[in-house]
C-alpha cells in the first residue's frame, strides 16, 4: 500500500476504538437495562408462600438431583424431611452445600448463593416437617458470659476443634474445622443441628443461653489480639517444636557460619 | 618474700592499667590464678561452625537459668483450688489450682512475666535441639571415639537430664494440656508390672491427679534436677578443656596437635559473642512469637481435651511410639495383666537409648583400635557408621512424626489411619532403607573424593585436542586442599584366629562378623605413589 | 604451650605408637601433611583506613545495644499493662522484649566482628600430649595407693573391708523406706477398682452437676456426666472425676449390638461409657454421629459404640467399660451400680 493511498483512506485511524468504545457500551446498557428486573435489594418483600416456592424452585434446581425432588433422600445424599431451615442455613450459607465432590465430608467453599435465596430454600424445607428454624437473633449475639462460654467450649467442643478452635482430625479422614471468623447463626446452627458427623447439641443439651455464651468465647478469640505474638497457628507444640528446629536452629547455625567464617 | 607482677611492657601505665596490676596482684596472692591463666588463657581452640552446637546448648541453659528465676519469684507451685480473679476474662470464676493462676498472673498481670515465659519455654526447645544436633556432629564424626568415650556417656546423660527438666517444666502451670500429659504418664506408669500402681500411688501422694504432685515436680525442676545437671556440665567441660577439641583434617593439623586460635582474645571474644547471640535470637523469637499459650487450654481437669494433644517436641519420639501399636496388644497371665502395648514400645526406647549410650563402646570393640583419635572424620570417611546414624535418626525420625499424626492428616488431607499405617511401615523398613542409601552414597562420594584428589576437578572447560576429540580438562587441586582428602584411615575385616588356647571363641566370630559388615565394603584413602603416577 | 607456626613441617607419629591399631589399616606410605597454609591478611591487616571502619562499626553496634537496653527500659514504663486490655499486655511484652533484643544482639554482632575482623588473625598451634599421666607420674600414682593400701590393709584385712562394703550396701535402705509416706496409708489398688458410681447415683452434666432426664437425651447427642454430688464434692474432686467420667449417647435401637448379659444396661438405645481410655488415661471425647465411633485424641485409640465400644483402631488393648443404665421414677437416668470391671488404663493387678 503507497503513502498516498494512507492519507487519502476514509477510515479515521482511531475510527476502529471508537467503535469499539460504542459496542461496548451498547451491550452494557442493554445488559443493566434488562438486568434491572432482578435487582434483589429493592424488590418489594414478598410473602412466605412466595418464599416457600421459591426455596422449591431452588431446591429442585440445585440439590434434587443428590437429595431428592421430594428432599427424600437418594443413594447420592440423605433426606432433608425434617431437617429444620437452620439446617438449610447452616449447610449452604457456609458454603458446604452444594457438594461439589464427594469425600468423607462436606468442606466449606465459597456460597454458591444469596442469603434470601438460602431463606427460601430453607423456608421450603421446613415447610417438609417440623424441624430446627433459624434462632431468635438474641441468642446468637455474642454478648453473654465468655467465662461460661469457654468453660462449655472445652468440655463440649474442644476435643474435636481444638482448644483454640484451630481444628482437628477425626477418623477415616474427616476433620472438624477451624472456628476462626464464623458467622455466630452458622454456629448456632451448627450446634443445633450436628452437621454430618458433629453431635447434635439441642436445647436440652445446652440451653440457648449457653450457645449464646459459647459464641461468645468464639468471638472473643476472633477479636483478641494473640498476647505472646503470632500464635503460628495455634496448633500447640508440634507447630513450635518445627519452629524452633527450623527457624531457631537453623538460625543459629547461619550465625555460627558467619562467626567461624573467615573475615576478608 | 612476695613480688608484684612487674609490668614487662614499655608503655608507661595509666591509672586503669595500675588499678588492674594491683587488683590481679591481690587476688592472685590469695588464689594461684596466674597459674589458672598460663594454663587455659592461650588454649587454642578449633574453628568449625559444628563445633558451636553444643555453645548453642550451653547458652540456651544459661538462658533457661536466668529467665527461670525471673519466673520463680512469682509462681507457685501448691494445687490448693482457687477462684480466678485475674484479668483473662475467658477464666474469670473459674476453679483452678494456684499454680495454674500464678501462671496466668505471670502471663497477664506481670510487665515482661510473659515475654520472660517465653524466653524461658522457647530457650528449652532450643536446648534440647541444640542437644540433639550436638549429638548427631559428635557422633557422625566419631567424636567419641577414645580419649572422648566417657565424655559421651556424660552427654548421654545430660541429654536425658534435659528431657527430664523439660518434661517438669512444662507440667508446673497445671493447664489442660500438660495435665493430660501427666495422666498419659500415669497410665504408661501403672502398666509396669508388680510396682506399677505403687509407683504412681507413691508419685502423686494420692490417686491421680492428687493435690502434690505439681510441688514435687517442682522441686525436681528447680533444685534437683538442675543441680544434678550443672554438676554433670562441669565434668563435660572439664573432660573438653583436657582432651581438648577434636578438630577436622586440614593442613597443618594433625592427631598431635590442635591448631585454631587462642581462648584469649580471640574465641572468648567470639564464644563471649556468640553467647549474647544465642540469647538475643531467643529474646526476639519470644517477642514475637507465641508458645504455650496456657490461657487458651484452662486448667486441668480428666474431662475435657484438646484436638492435637502433643507434648513438646523432645518428648514427641515417645508419644509416637504409643500411637505405633496396634490394637489389642495385652494378655493375661497368672492372673496378672501384661500391658505390652505400653511395654513394647517403652522397652523399644530405653533400647534404643542404651544402644546411643554404649555406640562408642560396640565400635571400640569391633575395631579394637587403641589408639587417641584427635581428627574429626568426615562422615563420608566411616560408612557403616554413618548409615547405622542414618538409620538411628530414621528410627527417631517416624517415631517423633508419629506424635503429630492427627495433625499431619488433617493438614495434608489424610486418613489419620492411613498415617499411622505407614508409619509402622516406615518405622521397619524405614532404618534399613536409610542405612542402605547412606552406605552407598558415603562410599561413593569416598570414590569421588580419590577422583578428585588424583585427577583433579572438572573445570568446565572444553579443550578440543588436535586429533578431534574434545576433552574436559581437570584443575589439580592445590596442596593444601587436597590434604583433606587425603587424611584418613581405613580399616580391615578380622582375620578370625584361634587364641592362645587354640580355640575360637564365640566372641572372636561375633566381632569378625561385625568387622566384616562394617568393614568389607571399603574405599582405600590415597598413597603416595598413587599422588606421584597421578602427577604424570 | 601456644607456637607460631611460619610453615614448620609437623610429626605424625608420636604417642600413638603406644597403642594397638586394632584392625586399622596403619599405612607407612601415607601423603606427607602440607603444614599450615600461608597466612591470609584481612583488609583491616593491610589498609588502616578499613581498620578504623572496622571499629567505628563495631563501635556503632555497641552504641546501639545501649540504645536497646535504655529502650527496654522505658518501654516497661511506657507501654503499661491495662487489667483486661490484652493488646496493652501484647505491646507491653513486645517492646520490652524487642528492646532487650536489640541490646543483647548489639553486643553480640559488635564482640564477633571485632574478634573477626581485628583480632589477631593467624591460627596457632597447640600440641597435644598423650592423656595418660607420664611414666614417672604413673609409678607415682601407683605407689600412692599402694602405700595407702600397706598403712590401712585395705586388701590385706578381709573381714574389715568385707563388713565396709556391706555396711555402704545397707545405708541406704532407710532411704528407701521413707519413700512410702510419699502417699496416705491405703492399698491403691483397692481403689482403682471402685468409681463413685453406685445403684441409684443420678447422671449429672458436667460441669453443672445438674441431672438429666432421658427424654433430654435425643438421637445424635453425646453428654458429658458426672456422678451427681461429684461437682459440689470439697475433697477428692478430681481424683473421683478421673475414675467417674462418662460419656452418654443416644444411638437408633437397629444400630446397637448389645451383648447379651449387657441387654438391660441401656435404655431405649442410650447407652453410657466409660469416658477414661482403656489405652492410657485421656479423656475419649470424640463423638462421631453418623459412625458412632469414639476417637482419643491422645493416640487415636477408636471404639465402635454399636459394638459395646470394642476397640477397633489404635493401641488400646480393652473396650470402654459400660456402665449399667436406667431411669428412676422421676424419669431421671440412674446408674444401676458401680462399673462391673476397673475403667481406665490397665495395671497389673486387674483381673485380680
Amino acid at each position: 500500500m503507497s503513502l498516498s493511498s494512507r492519507r487519502s483512506g476514509r477510515r479515521h485511524p482511531l475510527a476502529g476504538a471508537l467503535l469499539l468504545v460504542i459496542g461496548l457500551f451498547v451491550t452494557g446498557g442493554a445488559y443493566a437495562a434488562t438486568s434491572a428486573g432482578i435487582a434483589y435489594a429493592e424488590s418489594p418483600p414478598i410473602s412466605q408462600a412466595q418464599l416457600v416456592d421459591d426455596g422449591e424452585k431452588l431446591f429442585l434446581a440445585n440439590c434434587a438431583s443428590c437429595h431428592g425432588l421430594n428432599a427424600e433422600g437418594t443413594v447420592a445424599g440423605p433426606s432433608l424431611i425434617g431437617v429444620g431451615a437452620l439446617s438449610v442455613n447452616f449447610q449452604v450459607g457456609t458454603g458446604r452445600m452444594p457438594m461439589a465432590a464427594s469425600g468423607p465430608q462436606a468442606e466449606v467453599k465459597p456460597v454458591q448463593f444469596t442469603q434470601p435465596q438460602i431463606d427460601a430454600m430453607g423456608a421450603w424445607v421446613q415447610t417438609l416437617a417440623p424441624g430446627p428454624d433459624l434462632p431468635d437473633p438474641r441468642y446468637y449475639e455474642g454478648d453473654g458470659d465468655v467465662a461460661v462460654g469457654a468453660e462449655l467450649f472445652r468440655i463440649n467442643c474442644a476435643m474435636c476443634h481444638n482448644v483454640a478452635g484451630a481444628g482437628g482430625a477425626l477418623t477415616e479422614g474427616k476433620y472438624a474445622p477451624h472456628l476462626r471468623d464464623l458467622q455466630p447463626v452458622h454456629v448456632y446452627g451448627a450446634m443445633v443441628t450436628g452437621p454430618q458427623n458433629m453431635p447434635v447439641f439441642s436445647d436440652m443439651n445446652l440451653t440457648p443461653k449457653e450457645k449464646n455464651d459459647v459464641i461468645t468465647y468464639l468471638k472473643y478469640l476472633d477479636e483478641t489480639p494473640s498476647v505472646g505474638g503470632f500464635s503460628l497457628g495455634s496448633l500447640g507444640p508440634v507447630s513450635e517444636g518445627l519452629f524452633v528446629w527450623l527457624i531457631g536452629l537453623g538460625g543459629l547455625i547461619a550465625v555460627a557460619i558467619w562467626l567461624t567464617a573467615r573475615s576478608n | 618474700m612476695s613480688t608484684t607482677v612487674e609490668n614487662q611492657t614499655t608503655t608507661p601505665q595509666g591509672p586503669g592499667m595500675r588499678f588492674t596490676s594491683k587488683a590481679a596482684n591481690y587476688v592472685d596472692e590469695r588464689t594461684s590464678a596466674s597459674t589458672a591463666v598460663k594454663a587455659l588463657g592461650r588454649k587454642i581452640f578449633p574453628d568449625h561452625w559444628s563445633f558451636m552446637l553444643g555453645e548453642v546448648a550451653l547458652y540456651s541453659f544459661i538462658v533457661i537459668l536466668i529467665s527461670g528465676t525471673f519466673l520463680t519469684l512469682f509462681y507457685d507451685p501448691s494445687m490448693t483450688e482457687v477462684e480466678y480473679e485475674g484479668s483473662y476474662l475467658p477464666l474469670r470464676g473459674i476453679e483452678m489450682s494456684v499454680a495454674y493462676h500464678t501462671s496466668l498472673d505471670l502471663s497477664f498481670d506481670v510487665r515482661g512475666g510473659l515475654l520472660m515465659r517465653q524466653v524461658h519455654h522457647w530457650a528449652a526447645l532450643l536446648f534440647i535441639a541444640a542437644i540433639g544436633l550436638h549429638m548427631l556432629r559428635v557422633f557422625f564424626t566419631g567424636a567419641f571415639r577414645k580419649p572422648r568415650e566417657l565424655n559421651w556417656i556424660v552427654g548421654f546423660v545430660l541429654f536425658v537430664l534435659a528431657m527430664a527438666e523439660g518434661f517438669t517444666g512444662y507440667s508446673l502451670p497445671d493447664d489442660l494440656l500438660s495435665g493430660n500429659g501427666l495422666r498419659i504418664i500415669d497410665g504408661m506408669i501403672k502398666a509396669f508390672p508388680v510396682v506399677g500402681v505403687w509407683m504412681s500411688y507413691l508419685f502423686f501422694g494420692d490417686e491421680f491427679p492428687g493435690t502434690v504432685v505439681i510441688q514435687r515436680l517442682y522441686v525436681l525442676h528447680i533444685m534437683l534436677l538442675p543441680a544434678i545437671l550443672i554438676a554433670t556440665l562441669a565434668i563435660h567441660m572439664v573432660l573438653l578443656v583436657v582432651n581438648k577439641h577434636t578438630q577436622f583434617a586440614g593442613p597443618g593439623r594433625t592427631n598431635d596437635n590442635v591448631v585454631g586460635s587462642p581462648v584469649l582474645p580471640v574465641f572468648a571474644a567470639k564464644a563471649g559473642g556468640f553467647f549474647f547471640l544465642v540469647f538475643g535470637v531467643i529474646m526476639l523469637i519470644a517477642s514475637l512469637f507465641t508458645i504455650n499459650p496456657i490461657w487458651n487450654y484452662g486448667p486441668y481437669d480428666p474431662s475435657p481435651v484438646s484436638a492435637g494433644t502433643q507434648p513438646d517436641w523432645y518428648i514427641g519420639f515417645a508419644d509416637g511410639a504409643l500411637r505405633l501399636v496396634p490394637p489389642g496388644w495385652e494378655f493375661v497371665l497368672l492372673g496378672y495383666t501384661w500391658s505390652m502395648n505400653i511395654l513394647a514400645p517403652t522397652i523399644v526406647l530405653i533400647v534404643f537409648l542404651v544402644l546411643v549410650a554404649a555406640y562408642p563402646f560396640i565400635e571400640a570393640w569391633v575395631t579394637g583400635d587403641k589408639r587417641e583419635h584427635h581428627i574429626a572424620d568426615r562422615p563420608r570417611n566411616a560408612p557403616v557408621r554413618t548409615a547405622i546414624g542414618a538409620a538411628g535418626v530414621t528410627l527417631y525420625a517416624v517415631m517423633w512424626a508419629a506424635a503429630s499424626s492427627d495433625l499431619v492428616a488433617t493438614h495434608f488431607k489424610l486418613t489419620i489411619e492411613g498415617v499411622i499405617t505407614t508409619l509402622q511401615v516406615l518405622l521397619i523398613l524405614g532404618p534399613i532403607a536409610a542405612f542402605m542409601i547412606t552406605k552407598r552414597t558415603c562410599l561413593a562420594l569416598q570414590r569421588k573424593d580419590r577422583e578428585i584428589a588424583l585427577h583433579g576437578y572438572e573445570s568446565g572447560r572444553i579443550v578440543r585436542l588436535p586429533g578431534g576429540e574434545y576433552v574436559e580438562v581437570h584443575e589439580q587441586l592445590d596442596d593444601y586442599e587436597r590434604w583433606r582428602l587425603l587424611d584418613f584411615e581405613e580399616y580391615k575385616p578380622l582375620t578370625v584366629r584361634p587364641n592362645p588356647n587354640g580355640k575360637i571363641t564365640a566372641g572372636t566370630r561375633v566381632r569378625a562378623g561385625l568387622s566384616r559388615w562394617f568393614f568389607e565394603d571399603r574405599v582405600m584413602p590415597v598413597e603416595a605413589k598413587e599422588l606421584e603416577g597421578a602427577k604424570h | 604451650m601456644a607456637t607460631t607456626p611460619a610453615g614448620k613441617s609437623l610429626s605424625v607419629v608420636a604417642p600413638q605408637e603406644d597403642f594397638d591399631p586394632g584392625i586399622a589399616v596403619v599405612s607407612t606410605m601415607s601423603p606427607q601433611n602440607p603444614g599450615l597454609p600461608p597466612e591470609h591478611l584481612r583488609v583491616t591487616d593491610l589498609d588502616p583506613k578499613e581498620e578504623k571502619k572496622a571499629e567505628r562499626l563495631i563501635a556503632l553496634f555497641f552504641i546501639l545495644s545501649i540504645v536497646g537496653s535504655v529502650f527496654a527500659a522505658v518501654a516497661y514504663v511506657s507501654f503499661p499493662i491495662v487489667s483486661g486490655d490484652m493488646q496493652s499486655v501484647r505491646n507491653n511484652n513486645l517492646f520490652v522484649g524487642l528492646g532487650i533484643t536489640v541490646s543483647l544482639l548489639g553486643v553480640g554482632i559488635g564482640a564477633v566482628h571485632w574478634a573477626k575482623s581485628l583480632m589477631h588473625g593467624h591460627e596457632l598451634v597447640e600440641e597435644r600430649h598423650p592423656t595418660k599421666g607420664t611414666d614417672e607420674e604413673r609409678k607415682t600414682a601407683v605407689e600412692v595407693f599402694s602405700q595407702a593400701n600397706k598403712e590401712s590393709g585395705f586388701t590385706r584385712r578381709s573381714l574389715v573391708r568385707n563388713t565396709l562394703i556391706g555396711a555402704f550396701l545397707a545405708a541406704p535402705i532407710p532411704a528407701v523406706v521413707l519413700f512410702r509416706d510419699l502417699a496416705p496409708a491405703a492399698d491403691p489398688i483397692a481403689k482403682m477398682k471402685e468409681t463413685l458410681w453406685a445403684e441409684g447415683v443420678r447422671l449429672a452434666r458436667d460441669p453443672s452437676g445438674a441431672p438429666i432426664k432421658a427424654s433430654e437425651v435425643t438421637i445424635g447427642s453425646v453428654f458429658h456426666i458426672i456422678p451427681e454430688g461429684l461437682a459440689e464434692l470439697e475433697h477428692h474432686r478430681l481424683e473421683e472425676k478421673a475414675k467417674a467420667a462418662v460419656l452418654v449417647m443416644r444411638l437408633p435401637l437397629d444400630a446397637l449390638n448389645e451383648l447379651p448379659e449387657r441387654a438391660s444396661w441401656s435404655y431405649q438405645g442410650i447407652v453410657a461409657y466409660s469416658k477414661i481410655c482403656t489405652h492410657v488415661g485421656c479423656p475419649v471425647a470424640l463423638y462421631e454421629q453418623q459412625t458412632h465411633h469414639l476417637l482419643c485424641p491422645c493416640h487415636q485409640s477408636q471404639f465402635d459404640v454399636t459394638n459395646h465400644c470394642e476397640v477397633i483402631f489404635g493401641p488400646a488393648a480393652r473396650p470402654l467399660p459400660q456402665l449399667p443404665l436406667t431411669v428412676d421414677a422421676e424419669g431421671y437416668l440412674v446408674a444401676q451400680s458401680d462399673f462391673t470391671e476397673p475403667v481406665g488404663p490397665s495395671f497389673w493387678e486387674r483381673e485380680l
